[in-house]
């Protein structure tokens, strides 16, 4: 049992934090001896918040974003924060394939990402004060 | 990321390595492209062995050179999927534009 743990990071909205940032968040969450799937689940989702951060939240403005994971017992809770522009209609871009950046070559498909691989995804944004994503993974294999 | 290119008939075999996300993506696309235009490009085979990450910016690669190729009646394969990146296009119904092939010597016949 690993019992409650917590961690925060904040880095700049480059591209290329995209993968420091999953990976920091894979090795947290290392701790509560997940599968390789189950850690690939969580790496991906991240990646997708981070670039939603990055791409929508700044358009690709350099400023700060924040992530703050929280450990309890067999679960992982990852916020992730940006102080960007906000999401317009939150309903519109969860739907698979929306984007609102086409001319970016943008799928569409990164909140359908977030919630087939998390166990919950909550979306919280405010136009020009931000956007923060709750995701909570809960791991399998600690369900002994 | 590593990118490989190889030509036999026209098509074109493009051999990613490393991670790709967002931040790599645009060079990857950048590269693709210019070969395709380059090498009056037919179809376009992804050999994604060694692709051991993939986000939803990968899908954004994948449609967007299926399109490019389409537009010239080229048609869009991919071989050597891990199942993690196997997931991902089964997720977004790539499979549904995109024909998955056991190698490349299949691909190449049957695109």
């Amino acid at each position: 049992m690993v019992g409650k743990n917590h961690m925060r990071l904040e880095f700049l909205s480059k591209s290329q934090n995209e993968s420091f940032a999953r990976v920091v968040v894979a090795s947290f969450a290392a701790q509560l001896d997940p599968t390789i799937e189950e850690l690939a689940d969580v790496k991906t989702a991240v990646s997708e918040a981070v670039t939603n951060a990055i791409i929508h939240g700044y358009e690709d403005r350099v400023a700060n974003i924040i992530i703050e994971c929280t450990i309890t017992e067999d679960e992982i809770e990852i916020i992730v924060e940006d102080k960007g522009k906000g999401i317009d209609d939150i309903e519109l871009a969860k739907e698979p394939l929306y984007t609102s950046r086409p001319e970016l070559e943008r799928s569409g498909m990164g909140f359908t990402v977030m919630e087939t691989f998390m166990d919950k995804v909550d979306i919280e944004s405010q136009k020009d004060v931000g956007t923060r994503v709750m995701m909570v993974k809960r791991f399998e294999s600690c369900q002994k | 990321m590593l990118t490989k290119f190889e030509i036999i008939n026209n098509d074109l075999i493009v051999k990613l390595d490393g991670e790709l996300d967002h931040h790599t993506a645009k060079t990857v696309r950048e590269e693709i492209d210019r070969e395709i235009d380059e090498n009056n490009t037919k179809n376009i085979i992804f050999d994604l062995e060694g692709v051991h990450f993939m986000d939803s910016s990968g899908i954004g690669v994948v449609m967007g050179r299926y399109k490019k190729v389409q537009r010239l009646g080229g048609e869009t394969g991919v071989i050597n999927l891990s199942s993690r990146v196997e997931k991902i296009f089964k997720m977004s119904g790539l499979f549904n534009i995109v024909k998955k092939f056991e190698n490349k010597k299949e691909a190449l016949e049957r695109l």
